[in-house]
């Protein structure tokens, strides 16, 4: 009954004509009409506030979830950097078409054309609306706004507020999401984890969620359903995501059949600073801005124990230098972090647990003067200290990479829905317009694109084919089946006698996924993987313990069915890493690699999307795949060289 | 340089709003001044696991000081004792061997006790949903660059921004009043440009909202010293002024001032 | 049953807060002082008077330093105040009405508002650490209070003569010398005028938050200002009782009544 034909849907014409198309083409809801139609919207961050918000202001009766106490506290919330948009402001050779290049290109040429040209196209209108809803935007002495070159971007485009975008763009969608609550457009329910996806004749028609104060289990239905819940980058435990952060509300939908596309692509970010001991909870992010005027070392000698001002300078290796000396400290992302691993492999790493590398300002202070590098990054140095307790005014930063980014999820077509009719996905939850790498300042813009510009008419256009329908009531089987299968779920967890807590099974998964299926990637490593992950399982569902009770605020159960779709989806992408022989954008295998040490595509055997089906046991996924045609670009080879 | 520690947690303890709560002494030995405090918690919560003893119930998510879903009263002081920084980024560098440590969670009628240290701070949400906007609906607005913001108002109004609606200046004041994160939420809106065909309207409703549920203000300036984002308490004063000369303004009339 | 009972306990307490504030709606400009804003604003601007009352009571004062004769002058220019066009102490009386009604207010803001805060606090078990507010900040609600009553003995003191076995009606100088030269009346006289000092200290640093006078520009000043009228206050004040204490104003014999009879003046 399922359908895994995996049509993309994408309209017909040329490319700067396909949204214009689709958009005349899509049947619309009339204002009487929609108040008839109930949607439901989980996760508040940029793209499930700003969707909640547009859908309620169109007329939609929308229900939004978040597990979080209030709807302004979702992970968006901490992205640094910026927003890109193709404004042009700084006349600087910027347009759609090449925002839709540079998107498509740094994606490894792993997403599809028409959507990644839409979303260069709604960029500027991001910019437009956030400036309306009062999102302060750094801005010139002239009062316009600002913009800067982030991620090795030629052109100026990106748009930031100090170094809190992600913070000002979701207060922006927030706050209009605030204000479709008091309108009663929109019903919040915060401190709700949606825990179960209803599926009913085919259709997603609703959610079971429990309410994490009162332990109350309940189902609400809908006319269709929105997954806006993040990506899974805690599955290694240790990333720059949020504590709460997790996979539960996909991989749950997934496991009652919408196809999850690309896991294996994550995107490790290069500056972050290194893991402490075992009590360590979480990774922060250096923003990236810190490699302008960084260099990036480590010691020649394996047993360095000198403090780094007394290395003298021979004895340095400055690598990145060394191998790429056209970008130097500036190449991309994944190959910043790739060769920082290779040094902390063979051992030059540095720091008592010899697990970073340098990133050192003594240069750049010489030259411009503390004043100046105190102004450029003083709130970033800042936080360096205030962690490490070390000061990097003094002592070279130390840094190692960290996962930051998951450019997999859930599959959906053109429009944004998955192969689940009445399932939507937006934001880092779906895996459409990234391929198989982000850019820098690119996950605010498509969060915020399908949520205030894409959703709000590709889901009118599948509702106008239910006119008339009434929702699905909540007292059918299919809820009640699922309510009960979270009840038993809890039961379970709670009844069970083990010796060790949930974080310890987080911990130690998260180890054997950021070994095996990390930045690089090997055939045996991944094999490896995916027998130790089923064992720790195993172990997991033996040995977990969870004190208290399920009727009211208990966040070691919390985590623990968190926990649990974490290895199952750990699998998935251990085997997704594997069926992909090649390399491309954050899914490096080390057997598919240039004679440079670089990635090597095989775009005549992997030009696809990988789209798997669950079976029952993620090591049984069945593989189905969206062939990716390029008719408007030809893929290239990177070189950074 | 890191070194191992032990203090002395004086916890609260409290299993649900209806009980009373208590305080408990726990001996957190040999912990490392490289953890982060929530990190120190976290230790504490796998031992009390191990001598089957509930963990202590305490919210956080970003654990970057920036979500402002941490927050704890750490030795009487809202984040404890260090300036500009939230719970989530105190270290436990910060303290010395053989410190004792007081953990009480927000202490306000407007944000009943949950569990342990874990607070209720929906008041906040119901004062942004009372006109904490810029009414504009998605697709609506002009080109961005159409109205200049003098740089100056913008970082002002950036500063205001930055609250990250943590609760500390409720927490840290004598009166549990809302003042400073109503009035950076009401000043960040009412500075802009944009804001300002609500301007009157939005002071007056958000802080006819806010005295539903805190406190007033007595200006002693706890809550500024308490902000882990230093937001002003110039924010105040100016939004006392906008909220005065809405009730005196003519409302025909249009809202510029 | 118990978890709702929670989620229901939680709800109540909101109720209650919101409770508090309820009651029917005055009709405009009353209302504004139905909101803690507004009371605050109010509390500011009487306080402004108070202080301006305070300033010029201690102004006039000085002219105990002139002696008997001037100082009764002064207490008849009051009365005269608006010379032959009005009433006779019509102006005096219009200006003790207002004084009174500000006193009125500003103690009705203050208790309100106290009040609410004692509602909204919830204590800390482990106590709480100050770290920006002062000593004057934290005793408003007590220094207050002390200048009321302090007030009453005031009057009842100097203007009705209760307490004072030499008291000559309309004769303020020999009056002011007979209480202050006891040593309690002149220690009371200065405890109170300790916490008239810290009372304006922190109330003059307010009156620019709750107006909302406040400004880059000039905002380092503001609790200089506040600091420097405090304390010129003070000194003026005290200096009544020390120098009383100490000899250089003494009752000496020539009272005013020598030359003028009592009767028909009016205090």
């Amino acid at each position: 009954m399922l359908n895994f034909e995996l049509n993309p849907n994408i309209p017909t014409g040329d490319l700067e004509e396909k949204w214009q198309n689709h958009k005349f083409a899509s049947q619309l809801v009339s204002p009487n009409n929609k108040r008839q139609f109930e949607v439901i919207v989980v996760g508040t961050g940029l793209a499930g506030a700003s969707a909640a918000a547009s859908l309620g202001e169109l007329g939609y009766k929308v229900k939004s979830f978040t597990y979080n106490d209030s709807a302004r506290r979702a992970h968006s919330i901490a992205a640094q950097g910026g927003i890109n948009a193709s404004k042009n402001y700084k006349n600087d050779g910027d347009s759609t078409y090449r925002l839709f290049y540079d998107t498509i290109k740094g994606g490894d040429y792993r997403s599809r054309e028409a959507n990644v040209y839409r979303l260069a196209e709604v960029s500027t209108s991001i910019i437009d609306q956030c400036v309306a809803q009062g999102v302060p935007f750094a801005r010139e002495y002239g009062g316009l706004l600002d913009n800067r070159s982030f991620g090795g971007a030629q052109v100026s485009r990106t748009f930031y507020a100090r170094g809190q975008t992600g913070q000002q763009l979701l207060l922006g969608a927030y706050s209009a999401l605030m204000r479709q609550v008091a309108a009663k457009n929109v019903e919040l329910h915060t401190r709700s984890e949606m825990l179960e996806l209803v599926v009913h004749d085919g259709r997603a028609v609703g959610v079971v969620v429990r309410d994490l104060l009162t332990g109350q289990v309940s189902s609400h239905s809908a006319h269709c359903v929105v997954l806006a819940t993040g990506g899974y980058g805690n599955v290694y435990y240790l990333s720059t995501n949020a504590m709460m952060c997790n996979a539960s509300a996909i991989w749950r939908a997934h496991k009652k059949g919408a196809a999850f596309a690309n896991p294996c692509y994550t995107q490790i970010h290069p500056t972050c600073i290194p893991a402490g001991e075992d009590f360590q909870s979480k990774l922060t992010l250096m923003s990236e801005s810190l490699r302008n005027d960084g260099r990036v070392w480590v010691p020649r000698d394996f047993d360095e124990a000198r403090s780094p001002a007394d290395i003298p300078e021979d004895e340095r290796d400055y690598y990145l230098e060394t191998k790429y000396p056209a970008f130097g400290n500036l190449v991309p992302r994944d190959v910043a972090s790739r060769n920082a691993k290779t040094v902390v492999d063979q051992g030059r790493g540095v720091g008592s647990l010899k697990n970073g590398v340098y990133l050192d300002f003594s240069d750049a202070l010489g030259r411009d003067g503390e004043d100046t590098i105190r102004g450029k990054y003083g709130n970033l140095f800042d936080i360096y200290q205030r962690i490490t307790g070390e000061d990097p005014y003094k002592h070279p930063m130390r840094i190692y990479p960290a996962t930051h980014y998951t450019m997999g999820g859930l599959w959906v077509d053109y429009n944004l829905m998955s192969n689940l009719p009445g399932l939507f996905v937006v934001g880092e939850a779906n895996f459409s317009d990234h391929g198989a790498n982000r850019l820098g300042a690119s996950a605010l813009m498509q969060g915020l694109a399908d949520g205030y510009f894409i959703l709000p008419y590709t889901l009118g256009n599948y509702l106008s084919n239910h006119l008339g329908e009434a929702k699905v009531s909540d007292r059918e089987p299919a809820f009640k089946q699922a309510e009960s299968k979270v009840d038993s779920g809890t039961k379970r967890y709670l009844s069970n006698m083990g010796t060790k807590s949930i974080d310890h099974f987080h911990r130690e998964l998260g180890k054997i996924v950021w070994d095996y299926i990390g930045m690089s990637r090997n055939r045996a490593g991944l094999e490896r993987a995916l027998s130790d992950i089923p064992a720790l399982a195993h172990e997991f569902q033996k040995d977990m313990k969870i004190l208290g009770s399920a009727d009211g605020l208990n966040q070691s159960l919390e985590k623990a069915g968190r926990v649990a779709d974490f290895f199952e989806l750990a699998q998935l992408m251990a085997k997704d890493a594997l069926e992909r022989e090649e390399s491309c954008g954050g899914h490096f295998r080390e057997e598919h690699q240039t004679p440079e040490g670089e990635a090597l595509r095989h775009d005549d055997d992997f030009s696809f999307a990988s789209a798997w089906e669950w079976t029952g046991d993620p090591k049984k996924a069945k593989l189905h795949k969206e062939d990716l045609n390029f008719e408007f670009v030809t893929p290239t080879q990177r070189s950074y060289k | 340089m890191e070194e191992k520690i032990n203090v002395t947690l004086k916890v609260w303890r409290q299993t649900s709003p209806n009980e009373p709560g208590f305080f408990e002494i726990i001996e957190a030995n040999d912990i490392s001044t490289d953890a982060s405090f929530l990190e120190m918690l976290d230790v504490v919560n796998e031992r009390l696991l191990d001598i089957d003893r509930e963990p202590i119930a305490f919210e956080s998510d970003c654990r970057e000081g920036i979500c402002g879903t941490c927050g704890l009263m750490i030795n009487g002081q809202a984040h404890g004792p260090e300036k500009a920084t939230a719970t989530c980024q105190l270290h436990m560098r910060t303290f010395k061997n053989g410190d004792n440590i007081i953990i009480e969670p927000w202490r306000a009628d407007a944000f009943p006790i949950i569990k342990d240290l874990v607070v209720d701070r929906s008041p906040f949400d119901e004062i942004i949903e009372s006109g904490g906007y810029i009414s504009v609906n998605s697709g609506a607005a002009a080109e961005a660059n159409q109205i200049p913001v003098p740089k100056e108002v913008a970082d002002t109004a950036f500063d205001a921004a930055a609250c990250i609606g943590c609760g500390a200046c409720v927490a840290a004041c004598p009166n549990s009043a809302a003042q400073l994160f109503t009035a950076a939420k009401i000043q960040h809106l009412n500075l802009l440009p944009q804001g300002q065909a609500e301007r009157y309207n939005r002071a007056e409703s958000m802080i006819e909202k806010m005295e539903e549920f805190f406190g007033t203000c007595t200006n002693h300036g706890e809550c500024e010293s308490a902000c882990p984002k230093e937001i002003s308490i110039d924010f105040i004063a100016w939004t006392n002024r906008d909220f005065i000369k809405s009730k005196l303004r003519n409302p025909k009339k249009a809202n510029y001032k | 049953m118990q978890k709702v009972s929670a989620e229901q306990k939680i709800k109540t307490r909101k109720e209650k807060l919101k409770k508090t504030r309820f009651r029917i709606k005055l009709p405009w400009p009353l209302s504004i002082y139905q909101t803690y804003v507004g009371k605050k604003w109010v509390m500011a601007l009487t306080g402004i008077g108070l202080l301006g009352f305070v300033l010029v009571h201690m102004i006039g004062n000085f002219h105990l330093y002139e002696g008997p004769t001037q100082t009764h002058e002064y207490a008849e220019l009051l009365r005269d105040l608006g010379g032959h066009l009005v009433p006779r102490t019509l102006i005096l009386w219009l200006l003790r009405i207002g004084l009174i009604a500000a006193f009125a207010l500003h103690i009705h803001s203050a208790y309100s508002l106290s009040k609410r805060n004692v509602i909204t606090n919830s204590q800390y078990r482990g106590g709480r650490k100050y770290v920006v507010a002062n000593y004057a900040s934290r005793t408003m609600r007590w220094t207050g209070p002390i200048i009321g009553l302090y007030l009453i003995y005031h009057l009842a003191d100097l203007t009705w003569g209760h307490f004072n076995p030499d008291y000559v009606r309309g004769d303020p100088y020999h009056n002011v010398v007979a209480s202050l030269s006891s040593i309690p009346v002149a220690a009371l006289y200065i405890f109170a005028n300790i916490a008239l000092a810290l009372h304006i200290f922190h109330g003059t640093w307010s009156i620019f938050q709750s107006l909302g006078i406040n400004s880059p520009r000039f905002n380092p000043y503001r609790q200089a200002l506040a600091g420097i009228f405090a304390l010129v206050i003070f000194a003026g004040n005290i200096s009544f009782p020390i120098f009383v204490q100490s000899g250089v104003i003494d009752d000496r014999g020539d009272s005013i009544f020598e030359t003028q009879p009592p009767g028909n003046s009016e205090s």
